[in-house]
């Protein structure tokens, strides 16, 4: 059903305000919330995101939206609730729906907003050890300066019983990775359950994008997560694109195709070798990070940086794609596909490492659904999104491609998922860049007015990344909502692990491989 | 078994020769950007388009004085595009001992009319004090140990790389350690968040005397485009002591490696495009 068939079907159930491209805004008075969201649930929507922005100022409000993204409709329906200045408190559905227990505690470290009957309303983002303060509040100065902070003084759920013990890992762990803390319950080798804490490398990134002119703020896109610059950048000028009325040209949304599924395949091919160095098989992973090597070298001869930064803007892209790039990046790919299926054959004939892989870290398709898991960790689930197919940009609705889902949800199939979305990946680039149009890459995009609301929507290599936008005056923002896909699925980790023993927690954690600045910004 | 070998004699070598030959940059990769200065006469435009504010400016009276600190550049060519009298060379061998060697200072004149005139760059001297004995206790084998204090990953991304047969940073006798209590020097990326602080001086405090701390990338140096706000503290020297930094976003391996083997006296301080 389509979200008109939804609301017709309920007798008008929501009152449709603005309907501006691929999105739909609807207002959800708060008695009505839960109700709603039910039905909507119920006819197979996905809570996606959920956020808050302070319009206090303006309206003497708060908003919160949450972002349903429906499988028969190609539109995002934001459902907006209002909340009100004094009382501050909104209905929280973490209780029907887990996949918002992060979010909605986040709306209540950052505005300091009360998510009524919330299970767990604990800190999340904001670590115990901090003041009372609400850095998104537009009172809040981005340059305040705290006081200088204690420890982390989280207290864990205890582990208790004989021969049951914990063992704490991080912030700062062995390997070269990014800081985040775990707190395994084990009995013996098994893990018992396994709790985390985030927001280690929290850098105050959505704040700081109320203070940059949108064409500065792009690099701060660019930021997010360094190895999804170019996701992430796209995303966002996506929105500010979407919110200035302005339409890219032909060739400026295959260049971002090609671009974007470069990074993909540089990602996934280095989680491959990665995956298979926790299983202690080196060898593959100096192939892979050679492989990983040869795309890095396509991106800079393409782009003038190995990671692709510096290269989306609004409007399209910094620089054509040169000739002679482009037939050396043919050239490079083609050796590079050989090598991969070499890759994969050497990995996939050792019996040995099958047997570290398969049935290893089990999602689950129900508990991967319950969680609004998105992306790799959630097609290896069962979980049939993607944002390409499901909410064409670029160049996507001109190519056809397949979807890899599995049902297991082990690590065997996070890697196969890669492996298949490498190879759709080579095949996508070839067809995109064998029907270049003509063309300027780049169109001027106007100033931006204010009070314009609108959403970015990008397939990440990691999964669904979203920008939330309403701009001020000036060119600038007024708020920025960012969603990286690691935030819906750090849960699926903790989930992953039960059962599993200590030392495959590696091995299960870079299946998964979520971007712990993504999660924070 | 034999699959494996037959692969790896196969592949060949694929190490690349630096620092002993030049790195190999494609034609459109972006280092550094360089200032002509005898004929940039206004540089607000630039100032205004770089998205981290390497370029700033202060005016006062009759004398502006432009900064460029190449410790908050991302290379992302914005100030190239808006003034032509500034492009982006290919140099990347930035790393330096002392943070003001990574600042150009320059000042102009400005007349009534807020006309601008003679800009002209000031002298600067480069720090070239060695510090010899850690030097030669640590430049023939090195144990680095990562420390990420809130980085995007991608400094991540491409220290990474260095362990790939493509770099390999074994072959000069560097390696990384998983504690800080194996390692001779700490290799620290991001602004360093609050959350971050602690956990960051307490690992320098367990890294064993003598002991190197290298800043990595326009966030490590200086916050980057981050900053300095309710979240970060706008750098790694806010912590603990620097003895090199390393500008990029996020540098690539050869920048690295050259920051690295600089940082224990293998490498000569090359000095900021003039």
């Amino acid at each position: 059903m389509t979200f008109d068939q939804v609301r017709e079907n309920g007798g008008r159930l929501f009152e449709i305000w603005q309907q501006r491209g691929k999105e739909i805004y609807v207002d959800l008075p708060d008695a009505d919330a839960r109700s709603i969201t039910a039905t909507l649930l119920g006819c197979g929507c996905r809570v996606a995101a959920v956020f808050a922005e302070d319009r206090t100022r303006a309206e003497d409000r708060f908003n919160v939206y949450y972002v349903f993204d429906n499988p028969e409709d190609p539109r995002y329906l934001l459902a907006r609730v209002p909340v009100a200045a004094d009382t501050r408190t909104f209905p929280s559905l973490a209780a029907e729906i887990p996949a918002v227990n992060w979010q909605e505690r986040e709306i209540q470290d950052w505005f300091g907003l009360i998510a009524e009957g919330h299970p767990n309303p604990r800190r999340v983002a904001l670590h115990d050890n901090w003041p009372d303060v609400h850095p998104l509040r537009k009172d809040f100065p981005i340059h305040t300066v705290l006081d200088p902070f204690e420890g982390e003084r989280h207290v864990y759920r205890p582990t208790l019983g004989e021969g049951v013990f914990q063992i704490p890992v991080g912030p700062v762990h062995a390997g070269i990775i990014e800081p985040g803390h775990f707190n395994f319950a084990v009995a013996g080798e098994p893990i018992l359950y396994l709790q985390l804490r985030m927001f280690y490398v929290h850098k105050g990134i959505e704040k700081r994008f109320e203070q940059l002119p949108v064409n500065r703020a792009v690099y701060l896109a660019e930021s997010i997560s360094g190895d999804s610059a170019f996701s992430h950048g796209t995303a966002f000028c996506q929105a500010v694109e979407q919110a200035a009325d302005a339409e890219i040209s032909p060739r400026a949304r295959q260049i971002r195709t090609i671009l974007l599924e470069l990074e993909r395949t540089y990602n996934h091919v280095a989680d491959i070798g990665a995956i298979a160095t926790d299983v202690g098989f080196g060898i593959a992973n100096a192939h892979a990070s050679r492989l990983r090597e040869m795309i890095l070298s396509v991106n800079e001869d393409l782009t003038g940086s190995r990671l692709l930064r510096g290269m989306v803007c609004p409007g399209g892209v910094r620089w054509d794609l040169l000739p002679e790039s482009l037939g050396r990046a043919r050239e490079i790919l083609q050796v590079f596909e050989r090598e991969f299926a070499d890759l994969m054959q050497l990995i996939e004939s050792s019996d040995s490492t099958r047997d570290r892989l398969e049935r290893t870290g089990i999602l689950l398709p129900e508990k991967a659904r319950d969680l609004g898991i998105v992306g790799v960790a959630g097609r290896a689930s069962g979980v049939d999104c993607d944002v390409r197919r499901d909410h064409p940009y670029a160049a996507y609705d001109s190519v056809s491609f397949r979807v890899p889902v599995y049902r297991e949800g082990d690590v065997l199939r996070r890697m196969q998922v890669r492996v298949d979305e490498v190879r759709e990946s080579l095949t996508m680039i070839r067809k995109v860049e064998g029907e270049m149009q003509p063309g300027p890459h780049r169109v001027q995009v106007p100033a931006i007015s204010p009070d314009r609301c609108a959403l970015g929507a990008v397939e990440g290599w990691r999964g669904e990344i979203l920008h939330w936008i309403r701009t001020g005056p000036g060119n600038r923002l007024e708020r920025c909502r960012i969603k990286d896909p690691s935030l819906n699925n750090w849960p699926a980790v903790v989930e992953a692990v039960q059962g599993n023993i200590v030392p495959d927690f590696p091995v299960i954690n870079k299946s998964f491989n979520l971007s712990y600045s993504g999660t924070d910004r | 078994m034999f699959k494996i070998l037959r692969k790896t004699v196969q592949t060949g070598l694929v190490t690349i020769g630096y620092p002993n030959t030049p790195a190999k940059l494609s034609p459109r990769y972006r280092g550094a950007p360089r200032f002509d200065f005898a004929n940039l006469t206004d540089p607000r435009a630039a100032a205004d388009a770089c998205p981290t504010d390497a370029i700033s400016i202060v005016e006062v009276d009759d004398r502006g004085h432009v900064t460029m600190d190449y410790g908050r550049c991302v290379f992302c060519g914005q100030c190239a595009e808006a003034d032509s009298s500034i492009h982006m060379t290919q140099e990347f061998e930035l790393a330096a001992r002392h943070r003001n060697d990574l600042v150009v200072n320059a000042e102009y004149g400005l007349s009534a009319d807020g006309e601008h005139y003679e800009l002209k760059e000031l002298e600067q001297n480069l720090a070239q004090e060695l510090q010899g004995r850690i030097h030669r206790l640590l430049g023939r084998s090195l144990a680095i140990r990562e420390v990420d204090a809130g980085s995007c990953n991608g400094c991540e991304v491409e220290i990474t790389a260095l362990n790939s047969p493509v770099y390999d940073l074994e072959r000069l006798g560097i390696h990384f350690v998983a504690s800080p209590r194996h390692a001779d020097m700490l290799l620290v990326t991001g602004p360093v968040t609050r959350n971050m602080e602690l956990a960051l001086l307490k690992t320098w405090q367990a890294t064993p005397e003598p002991k190197v701390v290298v800043a990595v990338g326009a966030c490590g140096i200086s916050g980057g485009i981050f900053g300095r706000n309710y979240a970060t503290l706008g750098g790694v020297d806010k912590v603990i002591p620097v003895d090199v930094y390393i500008p990029g976003c996020p540098p690539r391996p050869e920048a690295l490696l050259y920051g690295i083997l600089l940082a224990v006296g293998r490498m000569e301080q090359k000095g900021l495009p003039q």
